[in-house]
């Protein structure tokens, strides 16, 4: 069984229908599915549409807009560079590619094992202690260095066995 | 005694290490049979001491930075319990020059209460603000605001009680207050320090311009990448329903406002007021025509005040200290204080409050002391990845939106990038171009298409690929962005663009004569 039929779809229903009557409801709806799955699955298109009162088109139309939402399940652990000016003042590039090698992915691209992501983001808010990435939803690193990172993914890696 | 640590939780002291360093202490203190307590405070906004300790002392708070948990031990032995001296001591924090010399009023208590204390909040000069509006009412308050010469602190600089008086004069039953807390510009972060440190701030500011303006009913729009401040804003509007400082019939003033944060999803455009009520409707991101102004028609079609944070923010000590108090503040049309965030290649960055009229320079060097690196500083970024590179041959110029105007400039929201001369002009150039491809909304051609062209032809320029017929191209693309973008995305994206051309013509190849041909 693919992880894309395990999904728990009494969870999702519970979520929709928490926020059948919240004004604008649609991306609470969303964030409230992917807090849950990690993801918003395409069968869950569906029901988010009936719920809501929407089209399936508006609501792909959504989620397709938004960079946060993703519609496959993500990797264990997602690294999250940011690639804006403060950190590239501080040598982000050279990050990037540093953590592009480590890994082994490139952006947007999960490792075979499902065990790490990588993924962009511009700004963390943390500029003043750039350069700066975030470990899965809230887990900020500033300063960071490649032997800094290079610890982190082995710490990472331990936690997994 | 029990002696009071303070160790931040905010979450740049966060990802340097503040709660290893916090656990280590306690753990420490243990150890050594001394009664402590911690409290996790905001940040006090030396970002380059984080994690930033400090102990409560009869003479004051002392101050030991950067700290890292094998510090610890080392700081016992210095009895920096009763705060001793110790190689990462700064004495007074008060007299660190950096916070010394600054005029925190938006920013008075952050960092030095503990965030989520309503208790804390209130014997530090909290709520005066709004009992001060309750009975001065709504057209007082609006009338406050105005005279205070506050303007928008999310960008555009508008005129706050204009806004104020705009919504308050639409008639309708319903209308709504949404402070955008999007907060993406790169080198920015004052909404966060603010909903992190000093959450019921921002609170009563939207209180009291929910009275104002005649809304019962508060958003905060926030962006997804500040999961910290939402823990904090959703803990910290919980205790102020509790006690009764919102909800129905606030303090029995009669007045009712309720509010709720709602997360955005990382488009940068939604950063856009009415980009943000789009999506705040549970919509695709996309930029509304104007007018309607939000302020006849918003959010689901009513009358909505939309305020940045730092705007709402400073709402509160203007009511409680009159407008003249914050108006004296300032220079030129520019009044009161600007958090400014000295941020990227700087030696000491970090968060400085300080009246309008503070010289760039003055902020770069005598703030930061230059760059990081030891290198040169070659050039800022002001004002988020839409605002221009600034040369060194123009730091004197003064922090006012009118003078930046002149040389074609912005101060955003008070973001400063400091790039020593390592930097390739060309690149920043070429990454103003890619992040608005990335971020457009696609609505219109100029910024959608415009930009992944723009891309192209900097890639051509830097390859020396007919350089001179490219650059003049870009002139030209740049032109067309400005006249044809519905919004400020695609209208000043030329910003960073062309400042880099214009002032550092020779990352692109090009003598500074090149430059100035190919643009006749
Ligand atoms: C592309 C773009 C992004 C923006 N991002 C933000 C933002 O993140 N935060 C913000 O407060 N204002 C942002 N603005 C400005 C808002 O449109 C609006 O002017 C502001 O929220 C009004 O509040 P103020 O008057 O208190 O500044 C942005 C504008 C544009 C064009
Ligand atoms: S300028 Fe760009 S972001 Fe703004 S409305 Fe047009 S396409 Fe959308
Ligand atoms: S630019 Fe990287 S954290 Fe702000």
């Amino acid at each position: 069984m693919t992880a894309q039929q395990d999904w728990d779809r009494q969870a999702v229903q519970k979520v929709i229908e928490h926020h059948q009557h919240t004004p604008g409801g649609l991306l609470p709806v969303l964030h409230g599915i992917q807090d849950i799955l990690g993801y918003v699955p395409d069968e869950a298109v569906e029901a988010i549409a009936d719920g809501l009162n929407l089209s399936r088109a508006e609501v792909h139309g959504v989620i397709s807009f938004y960079h946060y939402f993703r519609t496959s399940p993500p990797a264990k652990h997602t690294v999250h560079v940011c690639r804006a000016e403060a950190c590239q003042s501080m040598k982000a590039n050279d990050l990037v590619v540093h953590i592009k090698n480590r890994l082994g992915l490139d952006f947007h691209e999960v490792s075979e094992s499902g065990m790490f992501g990588l993924e962009p983001i511009y700004c963390l808010g943390n500029c003043s202690c750039a350069p700066a990435i975030m470990i899965d939803r809230d887990e900020i690193h500033g300063r960071m260095t490649e032997d800094k990172f290079d610890s982190l993914v082995a710490r990472l890696q331990g936690e997994g066995k | 005694m029990t002696i009071k640590i303070y160790v931040p939780q905010d979450s740049a002291s966060l990802s340097v290490g503040a709660n290893e360093v916090a656990v280590e202490i306690e753990q420490e203190a243990h150890r050594r049979n001394e009664k402590i307590t911690i409290v996790r405070n905001g940040s006090r906004g030396l970002l380059w001491l984080e994690p930033l300790v400090e102990v409560e002392t009869p003479d004051g708070r002392v101050a030991y930075g950067p700290v890292e948990p094998s510090d610890v031990a080392g700081l016992f032995d210095a009895g920096f319990v009763s705060g001793g001296k110790h190689v990462l001591g700064h004495g007074l924090t008060e007299n660190i020059p950096f916070l010394a010399k600054q005029e925190r009023l938006t920013f008075a208590r952050v960092g030095i209460t503990s965030p989520l204390s309503i208790e804390d909040y209130i014997d530090h000069e909290g709520y005066r603000g709004l009992e001060r509006a309750i009975s001065l009412g709504s057209e007082g308050i609006v009338a406050e605001i105005g005279a205070s010469g506050l303007r928008g602190r999310g960008g555009a600089a508008g005129r706050t009680g204009k806004k104020w008086q705009e919504v308050r004069a639409s008639v309708s039953d319903v209308k709504y207050v949404v402070c955008n807390a999007d907060e993406g510009d790169s080198g920015t972060y004052s909404d966060r320090m603010i909903m992190e440190g000093d959450p019921f701030v921002l609170i009563e500011g939207m209180t009291i311009a929910g009275i104002g303006v005649g809304a019962a009913q508060g958003y905060i729009y926030l962006r997804s990448e500040y999961p910290h401040a939402f823990d904090v804003l959703n803990a910290a509007i919980k205790i102020a329903y509790e006690k009764g400082y919102l909800g129905n019939n606030i303090r029995g003033s009669g007045f009712s406002f309720d509010l709720e944060v709602r997360r955005a999803a990382g488009a940068y455009i939604c950063g856009e007021q009415t980009s943000l009520l789009e999506s705040l409707e549970g919509k695709r991101g996309l930029v509304r025509y104007r007018p309607p102004q939000p302020a006849v028609s918003g959010f689901m079609g009513k009358p909505t005040l939309v305020n940045n944070v730092i705007s709402l923010a400073t709402v509160p000590i203007i009511l409680d200290k009159g407008s003249a108090y914050y108006k004296d503040y300032g220079m030129g049309r520019s009044r009161g204080t600007l958090p400014i965030q000295l941020t990227g290649n700087v030696k000491q960055g970090g968060l400085i409050e300080r009246a309008f009229g503070v010289t760039l320079r003055e902020i770069i060097f005598e703030y930061g002391l230059g760059t990081k690196s030891g290198r040169s500083v070659r050039a800022v970024q002001v004002g988020g990845p839409l605002g221009a590179y600034i040369p060194e041959s123009q730091f004197d110029v003064p922090l006012d939106y009118e003078k930046f105007s002149d040389i074609s400039a912005v101060l955003g929201h008070g973001g400063i990038v400091v790039f020593d001369d390592t930097v390739d002009m060309a690149q920043q150039a070429r990454y103003a171009m890619e992040f608005c491809a990335i971020e457009s909304c696609g609505k219109c051609t100029p910024c959608r298409i415009g930009s992944q062209r723009g891309v192209e032809v900097i890639d051509k320029i830097i390859a020396n690929n007919s350089r001179p017929r490219q650059i003049h191209l870009l002139r030209d693309l740049c032109t067309t962005m400005i006249d044809g973008s519905l919004c400020a995305m695609g209208g000043m994206t030329p910003f960073p663009v062309l400042s880099a051309l214009n002032h550092f013509p020779e990352d692109f190849g090009a003598a500074a004569g090149d430059a100035k041909v190919a643009n006749l």
